[in-house]
């Protein structure tokens, strides 16, 4: 008898499976996180005995945990990636930053823009991600197979139909496709799955003691010597983890003592706020990733 | 699982009529069962949209299930959500919540196809709706087992049993004819919670299931008990190792069971099921997995494999009732490429037998099928495919067309029967082979299609090409468009799908010339992209050559050498290419030629391409 993360899990190969064998060059978005070990996991039991057969690409903002870049060098060894690193150089030289331009644009600056220079300078026609369809509305539309246009665009009107395992996964010039193996996975699932295949997480997940600052009602760790202090803000060490990660400055710790995944599930279980909540760049416009979306943003 | 056990992962499509109160009714199953998060039930407390008539403060359940932007304004859903609804017994919903209006009938359809219970509303104080036979209709179609039926706002009604069972009996009766077995028909209130996840106190005449009980009582369709079939979705490979992925669609394998694959008789052993975990002794429907086969078979994507108890025997010709999904309608005589799992192959739709009226459930005559209707077609594959009628598998028998210039999927199918099994049609392997005809010709065969305008210059540029071949000792023949439809094609007249057949039998005919070491100029007007593309399909890369003879319209009219633009101007020939009909230029044609340039020196440069190639002559 299966249970749920056996039917999820399965779901997931076909995905990856079908993307692999239908596109000219497909790539892994490979983001750190732990829906993103997830993914890499079942690339690899999708195709053993075989390797992974596509490349995966980080986009690097350069505002990432130092703990996340020190456990995506550990994956590329662990899993032998072929790993590209993708960052908007040039806004990096004009000094870009979630300080000097707000989070909205500092987004669409380094992640969205250099997510679409990342696809185009490869020529993928094909990236998997590990969006789900739990974590915001917009996404609840989202199709496992998703169409985007010339531009990376997202138009939700011209989305192909989702019928069976069927997937038309032809593509006139300029279109590309987006795959979410995850879509029908919940937060829960994903960790319950970490538990079950016992796999290794970014340790900020788990609840240690860390220098925070208090923003606009968010808990900001400080990472490193970048992070411009207001005058008379000092770093505090509370007890926090995290529950989505992204740039430091814009990812929101929560007070938590949850030191394991055991915990962690067991927080869950009783904890009743979405995971995106933590996630300052969604707080923006009560359509904003809808908006992202609609740009190219996964 | 075995008939009845219940799977961990339930798919549910949600559909009603625009005010029916779906939204509301999903909301409040989600709420009430811990599967919205608290900031998105906050969410649902403090914002409201025009016309909410729930005070801020309490939830609005049906904003729990709203999605984009657009939506948001306008108040209705566009599109297909999905949602997680966990059952008290650990089980999991997926909800797909279909829009109701008639103008999205193919998401309905969408959303049926992979559900296993519909939950169907209507409203109590409004009836049975058109729409509410439209969407039983739809899933009957889809092959969705179970049936909830919420007859809601009884609170509008002071919960009237004598309505409750004139409404009940009405649907139930519908469901009936169309042979929907498992239907549960629930009186509710989902603004108010009656019968929804508790039971009600104000409907004593009932002892029925809530909805979300008769939820749990959903079960999976037998699907590891009925025969194999395993489409193939990928070939791994690593050293010493070739194994053949895919996802279970029926049936069980296991370990030395012998497999086949449809169409052949030859069979290999099943040694191992590899999976990363370890190797496994069997596996089933649903499951992904990957077989080795002792001895290795000739498999590709796109192929199944079943076992020579029950087989699936190929066919190249099929009935089947779609949903049309394309802006534009079916125009039958089309070729689209038929995706059915990892299998595509290019298809004609030969003829639209009938259209279904989904309200009333009649078949009307019909020739064209629009954006949202329903129908029986007969498809035609260019090859014999495996395909099951889709009561026996969805996953073997249901269908997309897709549209081959705008890559647009345009229909779901749902395969009925096989016109022609191609059991006793086995094409004979002879021993002289096109190679071996070849050498003894001294050159390759070829296929050159010229398409242009009528009075482009086709013929004239053919006909010095050939005469020029053949003093080098080159073995020709021309297909022109009037000679062919003087004989083989005189049954054709100049319709879309007339012109579609005309295009499919010459690049037949040419196909079979060339495959005896000719090189064939086809001299064809062939107006439409999908036809000529089809006709490409048929050949291996490099053995044909698409060049666009491109003659401005103005100058075919100037010239009008068979008197065809004089009658289309007095308005007796409707259908003349560029003129009542549209001809659509080549975008990737091996070549294109200037009709108005010097014949010889477009005899030139076409002679270049055909010599050129590596092989036309050693």
């Amino acid at each position: 008898m299966h249970d749920v993360l056996d039917a999820l899990e399965a779901e997931a190969i076909w995905a990856l499976r079908e993307t692999a064998a239908a596109f000219r060059k497909p790539v892994m978005l490979y983001s750190i996180g732990k829906d993103s070990g997830v993914m890499l996991h079942l690339a690899k039991k999708a195709f053993h005995p075989g390797p992974i057969p596509f490349p995966v690409m980080h986009i690097d903002t350069t505002w990432k945990f130092r703990e996340m870049i020190i456990f995506r060098n550990q994956m590329v060894e662990e899993y032998d990636l072929d790993l590209i690193v993708s960052t908007n150089t040039e806004a990096v030289a004009q000094g870009v930053s979630p300080f000097t331009h707000g989070a909205q644009e500092y987004t669409r600056i380094m992640k969205t823009v250099a997510l679409r220079e990342g696809l185009d300078r490869h020529g993928f026609d094909a990236a998997i991600g590990g969006s789900r369809r739990d974590e915001e509305r917009s996404r609840a539309k989202e199709r496992i197979f998703s169409l985007r246009m010339p531009g990376h665009r997202w138009e939700p009107r011209r989305q192909r139909p989702e019928l069976w395992r069927t997937v038309n996964t032809q593509l006139t010039e300029g279109q590309t496709m987006r795959t979410f193996p995850l879509s029908n996975w919940t937060e829960l699932d994903v960790w319950r799955y970490v538990r079950r295949e016992g796999l290794p997480v970014v340790p900020l997940y788990f609840a240690a003691e860390r220098p925070t600052v208090v923003r606009s009602g968010s808990l900001i760790v400080v990472d490193d010597d970048r992070m411009q202090l207001e005058p008379g803000e000092v770093p505090q060490p509370r007890m926090v983890r995290f529950r989505s990660l992204g740039c430091y400055p814009l990812s929101a710790a929560v007070e938590s003592d949850a030191a394991s995944v055991d915990d962690l599930i067991a927080e869950m279980e009783s904890s009743r706020e979405s995971e995106r909540a933590g996630r300052l760049i969604d707080g923006e416009g009560g359509a904003s990733m809808e908006a992202k979306k609609v740009e190219g943003y996964f | 699982m075995s008939e009845g056990q219940k799977a961990a992962l339930v798919r549910m499509v949600a559909c009603g009529s625009v005010d029916d109160g779906k939204s509301t009714l999903i909301g409040r199953l989600l709420a009430q069962t811990d599967s919205v998060p608290d900031d998105q039930l906050h969410m649902a407390r403090t914002v409201r949209r025009a016309g909410s008539i729930v005070p801020v403060g309490e939830v609005d359940f049906s904003l729990l299930t709203d999605g984009l932007e657009a939506e948001r304004e306008q108040g209705i859903t566009i599109d297909v959500a999905y949602r997680h609804l966990l059952l008290p017994s650990g089980r999991r919903v997926i909800i797909a919540d279909a829009p109701g209006h008639e103008q999205y009938t193919r998401n309905m359809a969408v959303a049926a196809s992979t559900a296993d219970v519909a939950v169907l509303l209507v409203d109590a104080g409004r009836g049975v709706k058109r729409q509410t036979f439209r969407h039983l209709t739809i899933c009957a179609l889809m092959g969705v087992r179970h049936v909830i039926i919420a007859i809601n706002k009884l609170d509008a009604v002071d919960f009237s049993r004598t309505v409750y069972d004139e409404l009940a009996g009405s649907v139930a009766g519908a469901a009936a004819r169309l042979e929907m077995s498992r239907v549960r028909v629930v009186p509710v209130s989902a603004l108010d919670g009656d019968n929804v996840v508790d039971r009600s106190t104000r409907t004593p005449w009932y002892d029925g299931p809530t909805v979300l009980e008769a939820l749990e009582e959903t079960d999976h369709a037998d699907e590891d008990v009925r025969p194999l079939r395993f489409p193939v979705q990928t070939i791994l490979r690593a050293p010493d190792f070739r194994g053949l992925a895919g996802t279970i669609a029926t049936g069980t394998v296991r370990v030395g069971d012998r497999l086949q694959v449809a169409g052949h008789s030859t069979e290999g052993r099943v040694v191992r099921i590899a999976t990363h975990g370890g190797d496994l002794e069997s596996a089933a429907a649903g499951d992904a997995v990957c077989v080795e086969l002792e001895p290795d078979l000739d498999v590709a994507r796109g192929d199944l494999l079943t076992t020579g108890e029950d087989p699936c025997v190929p066919a190249d010709r099929f009935a089947a009732d779609v949903v049309w999904m394309g802006e534009e309608p079916l125009a039958h005589g089309r070729s689209y490429l038929l995706v059915c799992g990892p299998l595509t192959v290019p298809a004609t739709v030969t003829a639209v037998r009938h259209r279904r009226d989904v309200e009333s459930g009649r078949e009307e005559a019909a020739r064209v099928l629009s954006l949202n209707e329903v129908g029986r077609v007969e498809i035609a594959t260019d090859r014999p495919v495996p395909l099951d009628a889709y009561e026996r598998s969805r996953h073997t028998g249901g269908l997309v067309l897709v549209d081959r210039v705008s890559a647009d999927t345009v229909a779901a199918g749902m395969v009925r029967f096989a016109l022609r099994r191609s059991a006793n049609v086995v094409q004979h392997d002879y021993a002289v082979s096109r190679d071996a005809r070849e050498r003894l010709a001294g050159h390759r065969g070829k296929v050159v299609w010229l398409t242009g305008l009528s009075g482009s210059g086709k013929s004239t540029i053919a006909d010095a090409a050939e005469r020029n071949l053949h003093a080098q000792g080159v073995r020709t023949f021309v297909l022109d468009g009037d000679n062919v439809r003087a004989g083989l094609n005189k049954d054709l007249g100049f319709t879309a799908e007339d012109r579609a057949e005309n295009v499919r039998r010459v690049a037949e005919v040419a196909k079979l010339m060339m495959q005896s070491g000719v090189v064939v100029l086809v001299a064809l007007v062939s107006p439409f992209r999908s036809d000529r593309r089809a006709a490409r399909d048929l050949f291996d890369p490099g053995d044909f050559l698409e060049v666009f003879v491109d003659t401005p319209l103005e100058v075919c009219q100037e010239r009008d050498s068979k008197g065809l633009y004089a009658k289309a101007a007095a308005g007796t020939l409707p259908n003349l290419s560029g003129v009542g009909q549209d001809y659509e230029p080549p975008l990737q044609a091996e070549l294109t030629l200037s009709g108005t340039g010097d014949v010889s020196d477009s005899v030139a440069t076409l002679m270049a391409l055909v010599l050129d190639e590596p092989g036309t002559t050693e």
